[in-house]
């Protein structure tokens, strides 16, 4: 079992007694080594819920969802503290935490494993700046940079730490056409030259071309596996 | 379902994440690398670096810290002062041993006891001295504006060598005077600037009680919460101006040992011999013995105990509010931090940091301005304010445990930074 994800009969509803929604139905996905897979679907169609159960963000409730080798069925809050650390997340919006620079954004995402030293921790995240094109912007505050270099510092946060897997929510969506498509394909790049494969949510129709599939949700099931 | 054709070694094998074999192996790393100084420097420069963002926030909080801080500094000097004054008369007594009525409760208000047990005392080997002391208050009259107020008497032989005030010794041979008494300079001005008046005139007369008695000299003891001043006197000027008291009897006896003398063994022997009418303390016990009844006779005690409570209590709410808001505005970011891998522990300490931050940049600059406050407070009182360290160090304790208080309850916040929600 080598694939990061490889996950089958999965079910989550909200709620509980009369008010239980159910928003996934029987999924079952396989993402292989080294593929982008891009999650399409309407909203409410169970991406963004699937998304999080994959990155251990939430607890499961019935299924099975094996991520980097580990079964999150059962997992305990620690286990899933433990295996987020070697997933990078993209979100939305940046996320970056205002009162840190781009530099110390990035090394965020090396500091949680304390055993790297701090001087490693800054030199790995100038270079991951300087790889996503963002060397000399090292020492500004994310409120100072666009949002196109800000999504870059996002990236280079969740690159920096040599993930096993990149989850990424509609990473486009508050960009322009330019600096999304700029973005994704940055995104991609980075990811597949070193080996990392990308689940990634949009809808974003401009983005389609950097995925090696895409997959649709609709109504809590997937419906459609394509190549794209 | 498409199969693409795997590289050589995976970034997510097991090798690389951790996994099976290669786990045992990142153990002894892990547990070598991170030591406690990461542990608790690393959330603790975040939380830093999350205060010092916002200044005006940050001065708030410092501010609602360094009012916490002066408030408790306040409270508990005038508590501590009140003590020391209450106490200073019989702290600058100089004998080991002590007889006391045991219905005296404070020696501004003191039981009668019978003279004749200084005498009996004296049969004991061990005491070289026995003095009688007298103690009454009295009312003096301004020299200057005519006002009365009412001053504390004290008598006894003055050449006994059992009392040690500042300036006694000099004025001892004027003391022998009839009707001459002792002035303490320290006493609070109502009485009249009588020292100025001194140096002008030399010895003067003034109406203490209904008798007009000669101030033939100063001495420095200061006022305390239950006299505003102070006179010495020998013991036959007190008897001269205490009508109504019977010869036989006296306030308290002090009683000098004869030098290496065991202090506990006389003090024991002395209760043997001595019926139980009186009480027979160490200075010590003396000033614990007078120090209790303020402690717990008066409401003194329980209102600055009350008042530094109530200034943590203000102060935890304000340290609690900043944190609070400051992790309500920063949810996103702490649930971002959770996302990526950071614990829950992890964030805990961050918010704890953040409090102990507080609690020292707010605690050394209200430290400061007590130094000051006391300084201008002492002269506006004439009680003994200043700093101790023992003081300072007990208020950054209740400090720290206000802003630790602060910081766990602020943290049932962190709850709400679910990484959930942030897709």
């Amino acid at each position: 079992m080598t694939d990061p994800i490889s996950i089958s009969g999965l079910n989550y509803a909200y709620g509980e007694g009369e008010l239980r929604r159910p928003v996934l139905r029987d999924v079952g996905l396989r993402v292989h080594a080294g593929e982008v897979v891009l999650l399409t679907g309407p909203s409410g169609s169970g991406k963004t819920t699937l998304l999080t159960l994959i990155g251990a963000l939430r607890g499961m409730q019935e299924g099975s969802c094996r991520v980097l080798g580990r079964e999150l069925m059962g997992a305990s809050e620690r286990e899933r503290v433990r295996l987020r650390r070697s997933i990078g997340f993209i979100f939305q919006n940046h996320n970056l935490l205002g009162f840190l620079t781009a530099r110390q954004n990035v090394a965020m995402a090396l500091e949680v494993d304390a055993a790297v030293p701090e001087r490693e921790r800054l030199e790995r995240a100038g270079a991951m700046l300087a790889a996503v094109g963002l060397a000399g912007h090292e020492d500004k505050p994310p409120a100072k940079l666009s949002g196109g270099q800000r999504q870059r510092v996002a990236i280079a946060r969740a690159l920096v730490a040599a993930p096993g897997l990149v989850l990424a929510d509609e990473p486009t969506a508050a960009l322009d056409k330019v600096s999304g498509g700029e973005v994704a394909h940055l995104l991609r790049d980075m990811a597949k030259s070193r080996g990392t494969p990308i689940l990634m949510v949009t809808h974003d129709p401009r983005i389609l071309d950097i995925a090696d599939r895409v997959v649709s949700m609709e109504d809590g099931r997937i419906v459609e596996a394509a190549v794209a | 379902m498409n199969v693409i054709a795997k590289p050589t070694l995976l970034p997510w094998a097991p090798e690389n994440t951790g996994e099976s074999n290669a786990a045992p192996a990142a153990t002894p790393a892990r547990a070598r690398g991170p030591g406690l100084f990461e542990h608790i420097f690393l959330p603790a420069r975040l939380a830093w670096r999350q205060l010092r963002a916002e200044r005006a926030r940050l001065f708030s909080a410092m501010a609602g810290v360094m009012f916490a801080a002066v408030l408790v500094f306040m409270q508990l000097g005038f508590r501590s002062a009140l003590f020391d004054s209450a106490t200073r008369l019989l702290t600058a007594m100089e004998a080991e041993l002590f007889l006391m009525n045991p219905l005296t409760v404070a020696s501004f208000r003191p039981e009668p006891m019978p003279r004749v047990r200084a005498h009996q005392a004296l049969a004991l080997p061990e005491v070289a001295q026995a003095v009688p002391v007298y103690l009454a208050q009295s009312t003096w009259r301004n020299p200057e504006d005519g006002s009365r107020r009412a001053i504390q008497m004290i008598g006894f032989d003055v050449e006994a060598g059992a009392m040690h005030f500042e300036g006694l010794d000099a004025i001892m041979p004027a003391l022998r005077r009839v009707d001459a008494v002792g002035f303490d300079t320290r006493s609070r001005p109502e009485f009249g600037d009588v020292g100025r008046l001194f140096a002008e005139r030399g010895p003067f007369e003034v109406q203490v009680g209904n008798r007009m008695v000669e101030v033939a000299g100063l001495v420095s003891i200061g006022p305390s919460f239950g006299a505003d001043g102070n006179l010495v006197m020998s013991e036959v000027n007190f008897r001269r101006m205490v009508r109504e008291r019977q010869a036989s009897n006296t306030d308290l006896v002090a009683i000098r040992l004869q030098p290496g003398a065991d202090i506990a063994a006389a003090q024991a022997r002395l209760r043997e011999i001595l019926p139980p009418d009186v009480l027979v303390l160490t200075h010590e016990q003396l000033v614990a013995h007078e120090r209790h009844y303020w402690e717990t006779a008066t409401p003194i005690g329980f209102i600055f105990a009350f008042g530094s409570i109530m200034g943590l209590i203000v102060g935890m709410v304000i340290v609690y509010q900043i944190l609070f808001s400051d992790i309500a505005n920063h949810l996103r970011e702490y649930a971002t931090l959770k996302a990526i891998g950071y614990s829950n522990g992890y964030l805990a300490r961050v918010v704890m940091a953040a409090a102990l931050i507080l609690a020292v940049i707010g605690f050394l600059p209200g430290a400061a301005l007590c130094v000051w406050l006391y300084d201008v407070v002492a002269g506006a009182t004439f009680l003994p304010l200043a700093m101790t360290f023992e003081r300072a160090g007990l208020v950054f304790a209740l400090i720290f445990g206000m802003c630790a208080a602060a910081g766990l309850l602020a943290m049932r916040k962190l709850r709400d930074a679910s990484p959930a929600d942030m897709f």
